[in-house]
């Protein structure tokens, strides 16, 4: 389970649209609980960076991430997931997804069109790699 | 010497919950494999089923990406420590393309392609991804001809291949995936056999057709990447359009003379052929192989970078020709690159694009009114029958040739005289005003710009230009005169 604000769901959605037709993306910073996780803040990534970036394979570089973490540790955080939108394609992983992924982050995905987010779900790995579960998202 | 790895969050649970562990090892690889050895459920988020690093793992030692030093070989010393850091993947576009397990390769097939295999760079993986990959090829001429054999080699899965035209003898000059005995048959099913023959585990789909804007979007919906080996500005266009559209890469070659270009313009990572030529020339100014000629090599040296290019694209390999056009000089022997940039004005792949579908090429490029007899009634036109008719009845007329001493060498008409394209209003003095005069050159083009040229300059005699040209004489009148 993962729990987050109306305001930051909100936040990504409004990323997701801005950033159409390209994918948008970011981290979900909070920490790991007993109960799941909390999200306390995004940070986003893709519209802070150059065009040429976006054709990448990898929506979030490493150093990118890196960068991310040395952020969220300073302010007493920890990364628990990403999100990223599918410009006009539902918001479900697809097998590229799964084999790029690591069980217990939550991974947001928000359907977007040019002039709304439709739907919104978190999904985590199954430990075995096998496939991903829908997460529930508790909205504070 | 021991070092500290520190353990992603996600991935403590599989690591008795430690956020740092310390080993012993020399290398990096070495010290990931006793991690694993000692946390064995972490491996399997760590490598993948062939035992390298899953491609979005990437190690820092001490904040350096140990890609950029020697990978698992790269050394470590007392009081290192090792980062494991994610990439995040997304994409919609190519899920499809990476998303789809890849086919197995039979033991026959190992063998083929084990020169590749044995390369890190190619590897299982890479021959795999080969074997599931689709080319869709534009021609099966001087371009096409090694492209198409390389590609069948390499164990590219399934090879499309656009052609409508026949065998000729002149094909066979660079043309070499044809052979003599395929002369007068149709180019799709030479270049079918031979590629068979190359390489019988690859499914070859044959399309006899032109590229229209009407067939075009249909057919590249079916593959992968295209390749451009036409000779001509308005499939050339076409193609290109045709691939921003669909979002395919588009490797392009083309050739003349002894100078050939290559490059590989795909919209979503770089220009497009509009971004470097926004219009094409105007027709008639750059004249194809047929009219200026091509040293028969040269597109094999082109279509093999194409190959080349296609190939790596399919492997995911990095420095593609992208943003770069490569000029080669074949008499000089030189290569010169350009850097090419992406044009935000450009009609088909910029921020406002205002091509959105398919056009009429030929009428973009001016090709429409070109070919079709010209309005224009001044220029009068003779068949080649009715020429040689005229000069057995003994009619007074002179035959002007317009083409090239070395063309003249190869093939003339009985009784002409030459005066080359360039020259023929310097030497207009040398035609008598007062005898009709046909003027000729190889197939009509250059004979008919010869005329207006002279009608410009005030020649003030009758000028009628022989359809066809020498090609047609030796077609319809004399089949001793040789064509080329």
């Amino acid at each position: 389970m993962i729990r987050i604000t109306q305001e930051l769901l909100n936040q990504i959605r409004a990323h997701g649209v801005r950033d159409y037709p390209y994918e948008c993306c970011g981290l979900l910073l909070g920490r790991y609980g007993a109960d799941g996780k909390v999200v306390k803040e995004t940070y986003p990534i893709s519209n802070a960076r150059e065009e040429s970036a976006k054709r990448n394979r990898f929506l979030i570089e490493p150093h990118e991430l890196l960068r991310g973490e040395r952020y969220a540790r300073n302010n007493d955080l920890e990364v628990v997931g990403f999100y990223h939108s599918h410009p006009d394609s539902p918001a479900v992983p697809s097998q590229y997804d799964l084999e790029h992924a690591w069980p217990t982050y939550s991974y947001i995905i928000v359907s977007t069109s040019a002039e709304q987010a439709s739907d919104l779900f978190s999904w985590e790995q199954e430990p075995d790699r096998s496939r991903f579960n829908q997460e529930e998202i508790q909205c504070q | 010497m021991p070092v500290t790895i520190s353990i992603p969050a996600p991935l403590r649970q599989f690591a008795a919950g430690q956020s740092q562990i310390v080993v012993e090892a020399k290398t990096a690889g070495e010290a990931l494999d006793q991690l694993t050895s000692t946390h064995s459920a972490l491996r399997r988020h760590l490598f993948n089923d062939q035992n390298t690093l899953r491609n979005f793992v990437n190690v820092y030692l001490n904040d350096e990406d140990i890609r950029h030093a020697s990978g698992p070989d790269t050394p470590v010393k007392d009081g290192d420590t090792l980062m494991i850091v994610p990439s995040i993947a997304g994409g919609a576009v190519i899920e499809s393309e990476v998303g789809q397990s890849l086919p197995e390769l039979s033991n026959e097939e190992i063998l083929r392609y084990s020169r590749h295999l044995i390369m890190p760079e190619v590897g299982m993986q890479g021959q795999r991804r080969l074997k599931a990959a689709s080319v869709l090829m534009i021609g099966t001429g001087g371009l096409g001809a090694p492209l198409g054999m390389y590609l069948a080699a390499a164990g590219v899965g399934r090879i499309g291949i656009v052609d409508f035209d026949v065998v000729e003898e002149s094909n066979l000059q660079r043309q070499i995936i044809h052979g003599t005995k395929d002369l007068g048959r149709r180019k799709i099913e030479s270049a079918r056999d031979r590629l068979r023959d190359i390489n019988p585990h690859i499914e070859i789909e044959t399309h006899e057709s032109r590229l229209t804007s009407h067939n075009a979007m249909r057919l590249f919906r079916n593959y992968d990447i295209v390749v451009d080996g036409t000779d001509n500005f308005p499939t050339r266009y076409l193609v290109n359009d045709a691939c921003v559209l669909s979002g395919k890469p588009n490797v392009y070659g083309s050739i003349f003379r002894f100078e050939g270009q290559a490059s590989v313009f795909w919209a979503e990572k770089g220009a497009c052929y509009r971004c470097l030529y926004p219009e094409p020339p105007p027709p008639g100014l750059v004249p194809s192989c047929a009219e200026g000629g091509v040293l028969g090599v040269l597109p094999g040296i082109v279509g093999a970078i194409q190959a080349n290019e296609t190939i790596k694209i399919i492997l995911g390999a990095e420095d593609l020709l992208i943003n770069r056009l490569l000029l080669f000089d074949a008499w000089t022997m030189k290569f010169r690159e350009f850097k090419l940039r992406k044009d935000p004005k450009c009609p088909v792949c910029g921020e406002q694009p205002t091509i959105k579908e398919l056009i009429d090429y030929e009428e973009f490029c001016g090709m429409a009114a070109h070919q079709a007899p010209q309005p224009d009634a001044k220029l009068e036109e003779i068949s080649a029958t009715e020429l040689n008719a005229r000069r057995l009845r003994g009619e007074r007329i002179q035959i002007i040739d317009v083409r090239e001493p070395h063309e003249f060498e190869i093939a003339r008409i009985p009784g002409t005289k030459l005066i080359p394209l360039g020259h023929v209003v310097s030497r207009m003095n040398e035609i008598d005003p007062e005898v009709e005069t046909i003027v000729h050159c190889k197939a009509g083009v250059r004979s008919a710009k010869a005329i207006q040229a002279l009608k410009r300059a005030g020649f003030q005699g009758r000028l009628i230009n022989l359809k066809g040209g020498i090609t047609a004489w030796s077609e319809d009148v004399d089949p001793r005169v040789a064509k080329y």
